[in-house]
């Protein structure tokens, strides 16, 4: 079957082609950079320091004469990296605590909301800067994600919740029950995907929100300064920046985020779509009596 | 076959104060090897709670469900697997109790494979293609494939049956099978289950509101007002000679050409009543706000049960104080 036919909306495809654009260059932008452009992001070059974009540094150079075009290149892969595996992190303890919880029901489903609430009241920011200060530094960027991951999971846990409660007293789901299915198999094959579509969208945005969440925490200096990300290199740009007129320095790591953040937007339209087939299945059906009827005013 | 002796649920209310409603009290059915038992009674008179408790989807609040004479005492997953390998449920909403991600390969093929019946790609099609053919849905080969969302009612409802005989269970609860579909189709799925009855020996409890049609199809007739059975017997004993007024009552809405007496009607006027509140149900009979026949002790005592020499029973004061009656 035709499972994974491209989305007729325009907007899902415009923002899948952002997507896949940066995972593109995560994936080989560092390796192309390096080896047949020949830039480097960590060479300093003090013959050069803040320069304006040329051929030689097509997005200029920073402080400390480093080129720019591969620092946002190297920095698109970190950040990527944290974004996704926070992302994981987090909607995987979301959808298992969550639709657990749920279907267990009792003091399983008790103790697991008191638990998810004391992490929703943990403000996350200064949660995130205290811990993310205190291990400055330390292992690599996969330390932030974890960071990242571990303290962003507890809203959507309760929204995975509150969706499986609807979903625990459907007729299907006692159906499949009695037919004497285990618990692990009703969780699995029954109610995860209904909540495809959720855990979905909900990934889409961990991974942007952590993206985030790493360059706010970089920007404020409680990054780690031994990675390169877009929001170090906001952070390098310097508060001066802007009225030096140094644009280069923090104008396309913020493009990209911005970016990355207007593709998942555009992709969460289409979401929906995919994963519920009657869903298709009325909007087709509606374009055809929407084409029958201008076809008849005509 | 199945039992379900002195079965009592209570539900307990939500909110201020301590209420429970008293859905279910000690009902006593059996469901008969090759026998359709029917169970009438209006909505909220406990019909599905019933059929739910013999499905062990709640704990009992009292009295106990035996299969085979064995109760049913189900610890963990694989008491309630065996269980269900027996027993299955058919639900009153086909639309709702088939998963509508899944194509119907799944949802029978899962029935298949939980209780061993197949196993491997090719046999599982196999058997599912013969269990579609068995409910009437041909070519079986069209069906396989589809969502729930691409039949109709009628057909969800015989998806439904084929998953529950997957199982090749030896009883089947239907809780309103019919009630969602088109009258059209209704025959046809009573009939199927007629069917299952007459050459496979299936035990089924027929869930309804209609009368008529419990009477055309069931071989006994269990009638069941606000938590409790009031009156039971062979179908054609409780449809034709009515001893409960309940009874007289249910029978009176649904037109019946066969039936002889026609006098019953004007005893009750045209205010029919409403059923009583199972949260602070009435005293005594819990008929008596709505019976013509009301006297005092029905309104103070519970009758007992007063048994017929045509093999039904009732509870009715009408009939004195229980035991024999002629």
């Amino acid at each position: 079957m035709n499972r994974l036919r491209l989305p007729d909306s325009t907007k899902v495809r415009v923002g899948l082609m952002i997507f896949g654009f940066f995972v593109l260059v995560a994936l080989v932008g560092p390796t192309l950079v390096t080896h047949v452009f020949g830039l480097s992001a960590t060479e300093l070059d003090v013959e050069h320091l803040r320069e304006a974009p040329s051929s030689a540094h097509w997005l200029g150079t920073d402080k400390n004469g480093r080129d720019l075009l591969a620092r946002l290149v190297v920095g698109t892969r970190t950040s990527l990296q944290i974004g996704l595996f926070a992302g994981l992190i987090a909607t995987g303890l979301a959808t298992l605590l969550g639709i657990a919880g749920a279907y267990i029901g009792g003091r399983t489903d008790a103790f697991l909301t008191a638990f998810t609430n004391i992490f929703l009241v943990i403000p996350g920011l200064p949660l995130l800067i205290i811990v993310g200060s205190y291990v400055k530094g330390r292992g690599g960027w996969w330390v932030t994600a974890l960071i990242i991951g571990l303290t962003s999971w507890a809203g959507g846990a309760r929204q995975k919740r509150a969706q499986a409660l609807s979903l625990r007293n459907r007729d299907f789901v006692t159906a499949t029950e009695m037919l004497g299915e285990s618990r692990r198999r009703v969780i699995v094959f029954e109610l995860v995907p209904h909540l495809a579509p959720l855990i979905a969208a909900s990934l889409l945005f961990s991974v942007v929100g952590a993206i985030f969440a790493e360059a706010g925490l970089a920007f404020i200096g409680a990054g780690n300064p031994s990675i390169i990300s877009w929001g170090m290199l906001i952070n390098e740009a310097g508060p001066n920046a802007l009225f030096n007129g140094e644009w280069w320095t923090f104008v396309p790591p913020a493009a990209c985020i911005a970016l990355l953040g207007t593709a998942a937007g555009l992709i969460n339209f289409g979401i929906d779509e995919i994963s519920n087939p009657r869903l298709r299945m009325v909007a087709r059906k509606a374009s055809t009596r929407l084409t029958a009827v201008t076809g008849a005013k005509r | 076959m199945l039992e379900a002796r002195n079965a009592t649920k209570y539900f307990e209310v939500r909110g201020r104060g301590h209420h429970e409603v008293r859905a279910l009290e000690a009902a006593n059915l059996t469901l008969y090897r090759g026998r359709i038992a029917a169970l009438v009674g209006e909505s909220g008179s406990g019909k599905t709670t019933l059929a739910r408790l013999m499905a062990l989807a709640y704990p009992l609040t009292d009295g106990e469900i035996l299969l085979d004479g064995v109760p049913a005492d189900p610890r963990g997953q694989k008491d309630r697997r065996r269980y269900y390998a027996r027993v299955q449920l058919i639900f009153q909403d086909p639309f709702s109790s088939l998963n509508h991600l899944k194509r119907v390969r799944y949802i029978i093929g899962r029935a298949l494979r939980i209780h061993g019946h197949a196993s491997g790609r090719a046999e599982v099609e196999a058997k599912v293609l013969e269990l579609l053919e068995r409910v009437n849905l041909t070519p079986a080969k069209d069906f396989i494939d589809k969502f729930p969302h691409q039949l109709s009612g009628g057909q969800r409802q015989r998806v439904v049956i084929a998953r529950a005989l997957a199982v090749e269970p030896a009883v089947l609860l239907g809780d309103e099978p019919v009630s969602m579909l088109d009258v059209s189709i209704r025959l046809d799925i009573l009939n199927l289950l007629a069917k299952l009855r007459d050459d496979e020996g299936l035990a089924i409890l027929y869930i309804t509101h209609d009368i008529a049609s419990a009477r055309y199809f069931a071989d006994d007739i269990n009638v069941m007002y606000a938590g409790q059975l009031v009156e039971s017997g062979p179908a054609e004993a409780v449809s034709q000679q009515p001893k409960h007024p309940y009874t007289r009552l249910l029978l009176d809405c649904s037109p019946d050409p066969d039936r002889s007496d026609s006098g019953v009607v004007d005893t009750f006027d045209d205010e029919l009543g409403e059923p009583p509140s199972l949260i602070d149900p009435p005293p005594g009979c819990r008929f008596h706000p709505r019976c013509p026949f009301a006297r005092d002790e029905c309104r103070t005592r519970l009758p007992e049960a007063t048994t017929f020499e045509d093999g039904s029973w009732t509870r009715c004061w009408l009939y004195g104080e229980g035991g024999q009656a002629g």
